[in-house]
């Protein structure tokens, strides 16, 4: 008997699911090519080139840079470009940090005992178990009236106030990525041979040698893959953010969100294919590593 | 002092987890504090927060005005109790949605020759790390008047003659609750494709050789073993819903209001923010007890750290 059969009904219903999971994603795409600017109706592809946009009766006719040509402005839109770059300030910040203290939190869990273990070690499911806007709207309060106690005794004057920002986002974005990263790496711990470590010590390495050049390079693995979830959840956090950020410090998700509420331009179908490009080489990428390893 | 580290492993234990233990009571714990105590406080005419403890938040929710004068009885106005119901149905409906939509293609996945399970698993991840926000403007493009769907549905009532008048799907409940199962499915294809894939296939061989069919295979095997992935797929699925604002505020407009835009315009436009902590509180109590009940009914999976 084939182990690998499967009825009919079930394929059939698997192809329905994929193609439900896949047709707004190409209608996406397939926009960020459309010759109309008000994006309403597929208007056809732009296919001259010509040094300057020509525009006829709302239809993009020619551009600089052909079917490409909402790509193009996209790379000129100032806006994109410093929502991207916080972004990215606060995705790699976020992680650094998470990634370093998540795991050492690993280790003090997995490795020794203390008063406060209990405690630590329940509060990390603490985000898992709880809607994300009542994290979101608890960090903005304590934000909200911390800053405004120390504001006040501090007399700090009108352009040194503290407010929301770039820092207070990152602050945040770290809480919610050390819990993943913590579970992830302790889990890798559980299923640890300590023999090796032990080995090690018999023949004289000291603790920090031993960590150093055994467990490290063996809990290596797990670190990286919670630093890579560490990395996606803040690229990708949008409920966290939208309670977080302030005047600057905004983010490619929160940018978006503004544009869907004001006049769609095929540019936002341009900044979502670029994204889903992105996340398509990324998996990729990590897919195939993964693979080797096995 | 340093000496005296090295051989205490209590103390060397707190200090490697003192960072991650400040910041999550700083930043988990302190605030669900400070949004327990400020539901119970008033709203000052400026926005702020007045510390008291009253319960006329608690009051305003369940549909009464605090300010009603005691003498008649109509001021009872269940819009806020509407609110929370129509957020709980349509988790429960989305999470039904989702798993019945999930589990075929999970299965399929799972039961898939090992060389291709990889592309089959690929093409589940690529909707998943696609921004939520790009994913309901993709149904935006769908649904609007002059969407693809409207035009598509134009085009084909064009070939066979029919007059066919532009639907309304968008600002609908309906399409709410499209939007929250596309955005929710591939949480829970991975916890059930996880929790089958470990099924060793002797099990379904065992169970052909006893004479057992394809349907009671299904009922007495493969069911039962994939519990523990629907049970994770189920919290990673119903307790996001229950909080999401953008889909409803994108898909739904000003027509289908959930809890979580309920919250939001009290902090934003509103500015009552003792008014949407008490609404938040009451939401994660109302998630934390169907997580609890469901839980211990059937389990926590395991599957739900895998996913």
């Amino acid at each position: 008997m084939n182990p690998y059969r499967r009825s009919p009904a079930i394929i059939l219903a698997s192809s329905l699911v994929y193609l439900f999971l896949y047709a707004p994603i190409f209608v996406l795409i397939l926009y960020s090519f459309n010759a109309s600017r008000t994006n309403i109706i597929f208007a056809g592809f732009i296919t001259n080139f010509e040094p300057r946009p020509t525009l006829q009766a709302g239809l993009v006719t020619a551009s600089p840079c052909g079917p490409f040509h909402w790509f193009c402005e996209l790379s000129h839109n100032r806006e994109v470009m410093s929502a991207a770059r916080n972004t990215l300030t606060i995705a790699v910040i976020s992680t650094i940090v998470s990634t370093v203290i998540g795991t050492m939190a690993a280790l003090a869990l997995q490795r020794y005992e203390f008063k406060l273990k209990p405690f630590t070690q329940v509060s990390l499911y603490i985000p898992i178990v709880i809607p994300e806007i009542v994290m979101g709207i608890g960090i903005l309060t304590l934000f909200s009236q911390l800053f405004g106690v120390l504001n006040e005794a501090l007399k700090l004057q009108a352009d040194s106030r503290l407010t929301l920002g770039l820092g207070t986002v990152i602050v945040s974005h770290i809480a919610f990525s050390i819990p993943f990263v913590t579970l992830i790496v302790q889990a890798r711990l559980q299923g640890f041979d300590k023999s090796f470590e032990e080995a090690a010590m018999d023949l004289g390495a000291n603790e920090w040698t031993t960590f150093r050049r055994v467990t490290f390079p063996m809990l290596l693995p797990g670190i990286l893959s919670g630093c890579l979830l560490a990395f996606t959840l803040s690229l990708d956090d949008f409920v966290i953010t939208f309670f977080t950020n302030g005047p600057g410090s905004t983010t490619l998700p929160i940018y978006l969100y503004g544009l869907l509420r004001r006049i769609i331009t095929p540019q936002v179908n341009a900044l979502s294919t670029v994204w889903i490009a992105i996340v398509f080489v990324a998996v990729l990428l990590i897919q195939q590593s993964q693979n080797r390893k096995v | 002092m340093l000496q005296k580290l090295r051989e205490n492993r209590s103390s060397q234990g707190t200090l490697l987890a003192l960072p991650t233990t400040f910041w999550m009571v700083a930043l988990l714990v302190l605030p669900l504090l400070l949004t327990t105590v400020i539901s119970f406080g008033k709203r000052s005419p400026d926005g702020e927060v007045i510390y008291t403890f009253t319960l006329n938040n608690y009051i305003r929710l369940a549909g009464f005005d605090p300010n009603c004068p005691p003498a008649d009885g109509t001021c009872f106005n269940p819009l806020y109790l509407q609110i929370l119901g129509r957020s709980l149905s349509l988790a429960f409906n989305t999470t039904v949605l989702v798993i019945l939509m999930a589990y075929p293609l999970a299965y399929f996945i799972a039961r898939s020759h090992p060389r291709k399970r990889n592309t089959y698993l690929f093409l589940v991840l690529i909707p998943l790390w696609t921004n939520f926000v790009i994913r309901v403007y993709a149904w935006m493009m769908l649904l609007r008047k002059e969407g693809v769907i409207n035009n598509l549905l134009g085009l084909l009532a064009g070939w066979i003659g029919y007059d066919f008048k532009p639907l309304e799907m968008l600002y609908t409940q309906g399409a709410v609750l499209v939007g929250m199962v596309y955005e929710f499915l591939p949480f829970m294809i991975l916890p059930i494709f996880t929790s089958l894939e470990k099924i060793d296939n002797s099990l379904y061989e065992a169970a052909a050789d006893l004479g057992a069919n394809p349907i009671r295979t299904f009922r007495r095997v493969t069911l039962p073993l994939s519990l523990p992935g629907v049970v994770a797929g189920t919290i990673l699925v119903f307790i996001p819903v229950m909080g999401t604002f953008i889909v409803s505020d994108i898909l739904g407009g000003r027509q289908v209001i959930l809890v979580g835009n309920l919250i939001q315009r009290q902090f934003l436009d509103a500015r009552d923010p003792t008014f949407g902590s008490a609404a938040s509180l009451i939401l994660m109590i109302m998630t934390l007890v169907v997580t609890y009940f469901y839980t211990r009914k059937f389990g926590f999976g395991e599957e739900i750290v895998a996913a």
